[in-house]
Order: C-alpha cells, then structure tokens, then sequence
C-alpha cells in the first residue's frame, strides 16, 4: 500500500460508526440513569427530609413584643403610658442618595447635623431593608412639616409606635425612673428570647425594680422571608401554605403606686430652684406618698432617645439632676436625730426628765479648751431635756452624750432604721451611715486612725462627724417616732392590676420589728417635745406650726457642711452657697393619730427651722387637707 | 440488522406527506427533530418564566433569543455538508484568532475574559464548540478509519489548542465541552477500544496536572462537591440549596411559580446553570423526567441521522453534535443534583442566556441539512 494512499472501506467503517454508536447510547443510558436514579433519591426517599429543610429556610419566627404595664399614682392617675408615636426611619436600600437625603432632612430641621455620620455608619452596616429609625418621636409640627415633603425623601418614612411617655415626668422622675434603649449590658441580664422584640427596659426607679411585672410575656408569629431575611408578604405569593401559627403577647401588668402625684407636685414647688429631697411616708403602713428629688430631669428624653451632646450636658450639671437624692443622698442628719438620742438617754438612764443644763453657748471636755458650739451662740441658759428638743440645745446633748455613749447611740439609732438600706422596692438606695467603735475599727487601715475619740461621740450627739443618713431614712425613722417604736417597710407600688381580668393584688404592708423602748412614759415626753417644737411659742418651728387645723410634730436639724475655726463666727453671707449648712426637717402629723411622716433635706439651705419646716408642713397640708380617706386598700 | 427497532422509531420516511411536511422537506428541516426541539424549548420558556420571577423584560429577551437561535438553525440547514467541510479550516482558524484576540484584549466579565466586541458582544469559544469537532471530522474525512497514531496526534494537538486557551479565560466548562467534542469524534471514528482504556487510566495523572492547571476557585469547587456541608453557607451553598429545592420539590412539585427556594432566592443561578433544580422544585420528579425524556429523544433522533450520513465528516459530525447535546445535559443535571463539580454548563435551550443558544440550534441546522443529504438507501 505504501505508493498508494489507502482506500476507504465505506461499508466497513459505516459499521465501525454504528458500533460506535450503541456503544455511546449505552454508555449514555447508563450515565443518565444515574441521574434518574440520584433524583429519585433526593424527591422520593428524601423528600422528607429537604421538604423540612425548605420550611425552615423560609420560616423565620418574628417577636411580637408585649405592651408595657402601665403606671399610676394612688388616686389612679396615669404616670406612665404609652403612647403611639410617629417615628422616622429611614430604609438604606430605598434612598437614591444618602449623603444629600440626611443633609436636606437636617436642612428642615428634622435631624441634626452633628447626628449625620452616625447614621451615614448604621445605613452601611445591617442589611440594607433594615429600617434605621432616625427619630423616635417627632412633634405635631415636625410630622405635618416631613408629611407635605414626603415626595421629595423617597426612602424615609413616618412609622407608628408605641414609646414609653410619662405626662408629669418631672414630678415622678426619681420615683418611677424611666425605660431606656436595650443595651448590650442590659441583654446580659435579661432574658434574650423574652426581649426579642423588645426596644426598651427599665433603667431605674420603679420601672426597673419592677420589669418583670411590667415587660409582660413576648409573642411570635411566623413570618416568610427570602432568602436575605427579607419577610414577603406570604398570601400574596401563595406560600401560605405553611399556615403562619402565631401567638399573642400578654401584656405586662399594671402597677398602682403609694405615691400621690398631688403631694409630687407640691414637693416640686417647695422645692423649687433648690437641690434637696422630700419623702413623705404613710407611717401606718409604709406607704410612699411623695418621693421626690430636686432638681429634677425629662425622663421622657430617655424613652424617646436623645442625642450624646443632651445626655452629657444632664450628666455633667453641676447640680447633678439625675442622682436620686431621697434614696441615694447622704447627709449628716443633724438635730433631727435628737428625739432618737433622748429616747436611747432616757432608757439607759443617761439622763431623766428633771435634769438640767446650764447652756452658756458652747461646751468643752473636762481638761480641754476645744469648743464644741452651741447652735446659738449666746447660748439657750438653764434648759432641762424637754427644752433641749424644743430649742435644739447642743450643749445638753453634748453633756449628755458621754453618758450614753457611741455604742448606745449606735445601739438605738440602729433600731429607727438610720445606717442600713430601708429595703424600698428600689435600686440604688445608700446606707448611711451610723458610726461605732466596731465600726471605726473596721473603716480605718491605720491603728491611730481606728481608735474612737471622746470627741466624735459629742459631735455625733447633734447628728454630725461620721453621721450619714438619705432623706428616706429619716422619714422612715419619723414614721417609726409618730408610730411610737412600731415600723413598717417602706414601700412605692400599693397594688398590681392584671390588665386583662383587671383582678388586682394588693400588696400587704410588711411590719419590722419595734424599737426597744420599755417605759411608754419616755415616748409621750419625747413626741410632747417635738410637739412643742412646732407648736409652743419657744419652739424652733413655731412659725411653721401657727395656725395649722391639725396638731402636727417635728424636729429641724442644721447640718454643717463647712467647719468653721474655733476662733470664727459662722457668718451665712460670707460663705459661698455650696459651703453653706444643710438645712433638715423632720415632722409627722396629726400628732394624736398620725397619717404621714415627712422628711425634708435642702442642700446649703442654711436654716432647718426656716427653711426646711414650711416645706414639710405645705406637705402635710396637702395630704391632711385633701385626703379623703382614700388609700390604696381601696383603689 | 439488530438497529432496526431504533430505526423505525427515530425514521420519518414511512410518514405521508402532508402540507406540513413539505414545508419542512422545502426548508431543509427534520420534522421529528425540530418538534421536539420546539417542544424543549418551549417548556424551558415556562420555566424560566418562573425562575426569573415573573420579570417580563428578560423573558421576552430569551424569547427573541430563541427566535433567532431558530433563524440560525434554518440558515445552517440550508447550507449543504460538502460546503461546511470545505470551510472548515477556514472556520476553526477564524476561532483560533478569535480566541487568542479574547486573551489580549478581551472584556472582563464576573472575573473572566471571555467576551469579544467587535460590533457585537459574542464568546468566542461559542464557534469553537462545532469549529472543533468539524475540524477533527474534516481531518479524518478523507482518511482510512480506524484513525491511526499520527493522525490522533494531529487531531490531538487541534483539539487541546483551543481548549488551553479557553481553559485560560478561564472557562473550565466550556473548554471540557469543547474537547468533548473533539474526543467524540475520535471516539465515534473507531479509537480501538485498547487505545481508550488505556486513555482512561493515563487520565488518573492526567487529573493530577489539571488540578495543577486549576485556579482557586475551581479546586474549591471540586472540594465542595465532596463535602457541600462543610461550608454551608459559602461554596456549598449552591449545592445545598440546590438538593433542597429538588429534593423539597417531591413527585408532584409545589406547583409553577410556587416554589419557595427559588422564588425566595434561596436558590443561586436560578435562571441559569441551577434553572433544573428550580424545575425539580416547582414540577417534581415527573417534570424533570418529562424534560429527560424529550432530551433522550433530541440525542437519539440525532444518532439515527448520524448512522444514516452520506459520507465520514458528516457522520461524524452529527455523531459529535449528538453525544456533546447529551453530555451538557448529563454534566448539568449531574452538578446540579450534587454529582459533579459545579462547572458552570447552562442546561440546553432552557438555562437563560443569548449565543450558547444560537450555537446550540446551529449545530441542529447542521444535523438536518445532514439528514436531507443522507444517503438515500440505507444499506
């Protein structure tokens, strides 16, 4: 062949080709059995299995969050509610232009211009469906001033919700305290799932030592979603198939409060201009009638969400309006704790009803020339212990002192509650503080420092040196002087009303044990005392007593914030008003049968007696004047 | 001969002619082929319907696709096989410039070079896919078959060239495909059976060097395919989402338009290389096994014309175009079942897109103008 090229055998190679071909087609049949086969495998014997997988992709189970209980004073006036409100979002991936839509809505006034770079930062995290809110809460004016201009923002929408609004805020502010944004420390505490569609908690006051009752019970309803987590309307695309099941959230309970906003508001103009606290108590029962602190704040600016630049300037006020002085101030409590001390002398026998001092204006220590000074410079002469509370003599309790002793007073002061929380249904509460020679021992590092000094019992004798107590102390410790040794816990929420049943708990006054007073006799010389205070013509506080309809009780007290030099007047126009005595007032009333004990502290107030007194007695007023018999037994 | 139940079956000889058919006989077209063709074609549009979501605007793109993938074919029918065997030189050259123009200077798309625009945006690698086999069956036309060594070389060389060089864009799918094609060929040409066991073993290390050859993003691919779960959420995913939305689709389906993997998204590439999983979902086992059905036909239908060609190119050829229809659709019911690699083969005439498409239908003009010169007595 090797001349010629080779000749095709066409019949030969026509069979060669169909040969070919079968074995293709056999080879093909094979391969696309395997196929047939895998696909029966995965929609027959699996189907099961990826049916459930494809429910699962598409199924998202959404939080439904529960309505906040709401909040009300004795009389059953709303403190906090919630309110629908209009909020702006705004939708990444629907706005054409970020940049020039939030500098136009700065523009009308709608966000602020320092705000733009935060939100510029959460529109390019999260997914771009993710609505970011931009406002919480826009005023009628701004919701009328977006709606006409809506056209002109494609992307940025008014939405409906319900936000936390306290409509006395101010009044109740420290007392209720105030629902937040759900930080991440927050989400540590609380359960997650159960606050899965929850925005806010409660960050202080009633609202926070209470959650549990007014969160309520989280729901769920299913939703579909795509594949981006983005919910399709399930109806229309005929997927409804899978039944979205669903279960409602119930609402958190309602809580009524001891407090009576009538006497808030009272207390908020007394106090007015002023940094201070007042704290009345129901001394029957331990119920909180007032309980409030100046200055006070919005609270609604922290369930609305406010911006850095608001909550630095309200942390950083000089006056420190978010401290809670009524449970967290400590102040010395002065000669308000001088009825306490007589009935501890009285008992242990430091001294008796006919013993008299010589009160010459000051006092010195045997074998000392260091002056312990009398309130009154010019002295209050021979005084005998009934006296000594109606005039506030020092130098008789300075006597006295040495013989009832650091421990004793400890021992007695103890007993009125004074130096350990009160056990108030809220965080956050100081203990005070009442000094003692184990005490000192354990508060000092240094052995010189530990040793307790004959003059520290004299000047803790008028409430000074280490002495420290809240305003909610000493109402207590009034409470239990009105009740004649008989106390109760204090407390803020009178009953719990499930919103559904509108069935309601009462809560039980819960009674602490008495203060340890044998003789009867001591109690009625020491309350006569603080009687005659207010209402005898040589009493501290008789102009506060005159021509009251009710025979009321009390004891001001003077606290020295500044120590003046031995050889020193102490001159009230010559110190600066930060430097200035605090001014105390305790009282309860009606003295024969009593219904509220009050305590009043003004930071540098300068003069208990002048200043703290009236405001005591327009509180007692107000309740005795008003109440008619209405009380949280009976909301 | 034992062929003759398949002969009755895939010949239309016995038909009468009727109005019809001497419109097809006129133009040059099979009737049995161009049915099932139109009926494929015409299921893959509903379909796609769905998988694109309703969208309007695409669906009539693929439609005016189709319609002129369809022109195409009738155009190629016309042209007679000696005419196609004489420029084919000419043809595979042209693909080669073409291709090596895309690799200097060709437009980057989703991370390739694959696209040429010279008046019109078109991959060359399309024409590469019947230049090749029309190249290994030019060369052998005139040879004696079996093919010799020498001659598997020159067609060797003829066939890995073109793949290199798309394999480069890179297009790993399409360069198989392509050298499937020519392989077919040889295969079809009578390679000695010896000769293709000892291929399939030298191809153990032959993997070896294309996993070498592979860019990243392909080795994770063949990685994914052995453990789709250990990634679920980034290269597996496909896979997983795909076997969800078949598996999830039953006997029955959930029904056109109700499937909640692919109308949700969960599926990826729904409307292109996975459009049969969203088939599987939404029609089920009986869909998917009508569509394999009227595939099994096209391949067959194809074969039979191969078996009756007039001469070596055309037989050949037919014979190429055939078995390279049938192995895109093995290669992707198999990917998307989670059987091979995800390689990136559309499903023919369904997947959405423009020139595979037209090439696809060209190379079915090619099969019928074969068939109106096949050899007028059968044996």
């Amino acid at each position: 062949m090797g001349l010629f090229a080779p000749i095709k055998d066409h019949h030969s190679e026509a069979q060669l080709f169909v040969g070919r071909v079968i074995l293709s087609s056999v080879i093909g049949i094979i391969l696309l059995g395997i196929v047939v086969v895998r696909l029966v495998q995965l929609q027959v014997v699996d189907h099961e299995l990826f049916a459930e997988q494809s429910q699962g992709n598409r199924i998202r189970i959404e939080a439904v969050p529960p309505t906040r209980g709401l909040i009300f004073d004795r009389r059953g006036r709303v403190l906090a509610e919630n309110l629908p409100a209009y909020q702006l979002e705004l939708i990444p991936e629907q706005v054409p232009d970020m940049a020039d839509t939030l500098a136009r809505l700065a523009g009308i006034g709608l966000i602020k211009e320092e705000d733009i770079p935060r939100f510029n930062g959460l529109s390019q995290s999260g997914p771009r469906f993710k609505p970011i809110t931009l406002r919480f809460r826009l005023t009628d004016d701004e919701i009328a001033n977006f709606a006409v201009r809506r056209p002109r923002f494609p992307g940025v929408d008014l939405q409906p919700r319900l936000v936390r609004h306290y409509p006395d805020g101010e009044l109740v502010a420290h007392a209720i305290g105030y629902v937040g944004a759900l930080s991440t420390a927050d989400l540590q505490r609380l359960d997650a799932a159960a606050y899965s569609g929850t925005s806010h908690t409660g960050k202080t006051g009633v609202e926070h030592f209470n959650e549990d009752l007014l969160h309520g019970d989280v729901g769920f309803r299913q939703v579909v979603t795509n594949a981006l987590g983005r919910q399709v309307p399930a109806e229309t695309r005929g997927f409804a198939d899978a039944g979205p099941e669903s279960e409602s959230p119930s609402p958190g309970e309602n809580l009524y409060l001891t407090l009576d906003l009538n006497l808030q508001r009272i207390a908020a103009e007394q106090l007015d201009g002023r940094r201070g606290a007042i704290v009345a108590v129901d001394p029957n029962n331990g119920e909180v009638l007032a309980l409030y602190s100046s200055p006070s704040f919005d609270p609604n600016a922290f369930a609305t969400g406010m911006s850095p630049s608001d909550f630095n300037s309200l942390q950083q006020n000089p006056d420190r309006p978010l401290v809670n002085r009524a449970v967290r101030g400590s102040y010395p409590p002065g000669s308000t704790i001088k009825p306490m001390l007589s009935l501890a002398a009285l008992e242990i026998g430091a001294t008796n009803l006919t013993r008299r001092s010589v009160c010459i204006g000051y006092y010195s220590l045997p074998g000392s020339t260091h002056r312990y000074r009398d309130w009154r410079p010019e002295g209050h002469g021979e005084v005998d212990l009934h006296d000594a509370i109606q005039q506030s003599c020092d130098v008789y309790f300075y006597e006295i002192s040495r013989d009832i002793g650091i421990d004793n007073m400890h021992y007695y002061l103890d007993q009125f509650g004074l130096g350990t929380e009160t056990g108030l249904d809220m965080a956050g509460e100081s203990d005070g503080l009442v000094p003692s020679r184990e005490w000192k021992r354990g508060a000092f590092s240094e052995r010189a420092d530990q040793v307790w000094f004959p003059g520290e019992t004299i000047i803790a004798s008028i409430g000074q040196g280490y002495m420290l107590a809240t305003p909610l102390q000493l109402a207590n410790a009034t409470a239990a002087l009105a009740m004649r040794g008989q106390r109760f816990k204090p407390h803020l929420v009178a009953a719990i009303e499930d919103p559904l049943t509108g069935e309601r708990t009462v809560m039980a006054p819960e009674q602490l044990p008495n203060v340890q007073i044998t003789n009867e006799f001591n109690w009625d010389n020491v309350l006569a005392a603080m009687h005659d205070v207010m209402q005898s013509n040589r009493g501290t506080a008789r102009a506060t007593g005159l021509g009251a309809p009710y025979a009321m009780a009390g004891k001001s007290g003077t606290a020295q914030v500044f120590t003046v030099a031995q050889e020193d007047e102490y001159d009230e126009d010559e110190i600066d008003e930060r430097l200035r005595d605090h001014a105390l007032f305790i009282a309860f009333a009606p003295f024969d049968a009593p219904e509220i004990a009050v305590a009043v502290v003004i930071e540098n107030g300068s003069s208990g007696s002048r200043v703290a007194a009236p405001m005591a007695r327009a509180i007692m007023d107000q309740h005795l004047g008003l109440n008619d018999g209405v009380n949280a037994d009976e909301l | 001969m034992s062929f003759s139940d398949t002969h009755r079956l895939f010949s239309s000889r016995s038909a009468p002619l009727s109005g019809v058919g001497s419109i097809l006989q006129r133009l040059h077209l099979d009737g049995p082929l161009l049915g099932a063709l139109l009926m494929v074609s015409a299921f893959g549009l509903v379909v796609l319907y769905s998988a694109v979501a309703q969208n309007m605007d695409l669906w009539i793109q693929q439609c005016i696709r189709l319609t002129v993938a369809i022109g195409a074919m009738v155009i190629v029918a016309q042209l007679p096989p000696d005419f196609l065997r004489r420029w084919t030189p000419w043809g595979y050259l042209a693909g080669l410039i073409l291709l090596i123009m895309v690799l200097v200077s060709g437009e980057v798309g989703q991370g390739a070079k694959r696209w040429l625009d010279i008046g019109i945006r078109f991959q060359p690698s399309e024409v590469m896919k019947l230049a090749v086999p029309m190249m290994a069956a030019w060369y052998l036309h005139d040879r004696q078959l079996p093919p010799k060594f020498f001659d598997l070389v020159v067609i060797g060389v003829s066939i890995v060239v073109p793949t290199v060089l798309i394999a480069r864009q890179p297009d790993l799918g399409t360069s198989i495909l392509i050298a499937m094609s020519g392989v077919i060929v040889i295969i079809l040409a009578g390679l000695s059976i010896r000769v293709m066991v000892l291929l399939a073993l030298s191809s153990i290390p032959g993997a070896y060097l294309l996993w070498q050859f592979m860019q990243d993003y392909q080795k994770q691919r063949v990685l994914t395919l052995l453990d789709p779960n250990s990634d679920p959420l980034g290269a597996g995913y496909n896979i997983i989402q795909s076997k969800i939305a078949i598996g999830s689709g039953g006997l029955f389906g959930k029904g056109w338009t109700n499937g909640s993997q692919a109308q949700l998204e969960f599926l990826p590439e729904r409307d292109t290389d996975f459009i049969f999983a969203v088939m599987g979902e939404e029609l089920g086992l009986l869909g998917v096994l009508t569509l394999l059905g009227l595939y099994l036909f096209i391949v067959g239908r194809g074969l039979f014309i191969a078996t009756q060609a007039r001469d070596t190119f055309s037989r050949l050829l037919a014979g190429s175009i055939s078995l390279t229809f049938f192995v895109y659709v093995f290669v992707n019911t198999a990917m998307v079942t989670g059987l091979v690699p995800v390689v990136g083969v559309p499903l023919p005439l369904v997947s959405f897109g423009g020139t595979s498409m037209v090439t696809l239908m060209a190379g079915f003009g090619i099969l019928m103008s074969i068939h109106r010169h096949r050899k007028l007595l059968p044996h």
